[in-house]
């Protein structure tokens, strides 16, 4: 049953994911980005954990994803990229091989070591890992004795609060001043100065960004042979 | 079949990979920030994979705040493309070179 639930979210995960990068419409590359987070969501519930997933639908396709759709449509950039056109000479080849290089280390590494790739002492031995990063051990404490090794016993949301109110709880403050920042950030970005404002200058790619047609062509004939 | 965290850990390095290569290929700053969520996504992913296997809850508490250094993140992304887009109508990452001081 997991194994199907695995199968039918993954490759919907896959197909937003190449839907994001291969639409033209940024519309629809933002519905196929929601396509992807959906089925991240189902990812996380089909591993337990309910309150990620709810967290995920909640925080990403409900205010960021929202977020971008009232960019794409207040500044009416819903204009098509033209994506036959390559602006410079050699981006999409070097981009590719960029993408295929991470994904063949990142497949090594998921798959070589056994146990995918998992290296540290499992979590409940706690003396070993609380040595290095000093923090699975309170994170494991927090559970009732009897419940350590079953998570599955008590609620996923239970075991999150209390971690992230007791052991996590500065971490949790200093996110708090984060998004404080933020707000404040994107209101004096957003705010309409007063007076003119004064033309940006032009960036110097600009010219050679945009060469005559002919020249466009022959970049092409070149990145073909 | 069984299902292990290796599927997992595959299906999140294929989500991570498309994200880079979408981040590198497309010229649209908020498509180019859609597919930075789409990484963030992917480690979320390989996040929640290790806390399950390792039992571990310190998985799902990294992901809670990948999730709010995002929307943050989002926020005054968004807030620059905004205030740019205001000045000139087209963008793309190109225009974005003028922040430089």
């Amino acid at each position: 049953m997991e194994l199907v639930v695995f199968l039918i979210a993954g490759a919907l995960s896959i197909i937003g994911a190449l839907g994001l990068i291969l639409f033209r419409n940024p519309m629809h590359s933002v519905l196929s980005l929601v396509l992807s987070l959906f089925a991240v969501a189902v990812l996380f519930l089909n591993q337990d954990a309910q309150f990620l997933a709810a967290v995920q639908v909640i925080v990403y396709a409900g205010a960021i994803v929202v977020l971008f759709l009232f960019v794409i449509m207040l500044l009416g950039v819903d204009q098509s990229e033209d994506l036959s056109v390559e602006p410079i000479a050699g981006q999409r080849p070097i981009a590719l091989a960029i993408g295929a290089a991470i994904l063949v280390l990142a497949v090594l590494f998921a798959t070589s070591a056994p146990d995918g790739g998992v290296t540290g002492a499992m979590a409940v031995t706690a003396e070993k890992v609380d040595s290095i990063t000093g923090t699975t051990r309170s994170a494991t404490a927090a559970l009732p004795d009897n419940q350590v090794d079953g998570r599955e016993l008590d609620p996923n949301i239970d075991q999150l609060g209390r971690s992230l109110f007791t052991d996590y709880v500065f971490a949790f403050e200093v996110t708090a001043l984060l998004l404080t920042i933020a707000v404040v950030g994107a209101v004096l970005l957003a705010r309409k100065p007063k007076g003119e404002l004064a033309p940006l200058p032009q960036p110097p790619t600009k010219a050679a960004a945009a060469p005559p047609s002919d020249e466009t062509s022959e970049l092409n004939e070149r990145e073909d042979a | 079949m069984e299902l292990t965290s290796t599927w997992y850990l595959v299906l999140s390095a294929i989500l991570f990979s498309l994200g880079a290569t979408g981040l590198l290929v497309r010229r649209n700053p908020l498509i180019m920030f859609m597919c930075l969520e789409l990484m963030l996504n992917a480690v979320n992913l390989t996040f929640v994979t290790f806390g399950n296997e390792l039992n571990d809850l310190g998985g799902e508490i990294s992901v809670f705040f990948v999730l709010v250094v995002a929307a943050a993140e989002v926020v005054v992304g968004l807030g620059i493309v905004v205030a740019i887009m205001r000045r000139r109508s087209e963008a793309t990452a190109d225009d974005l070179s003028v922040l430089r001081g």
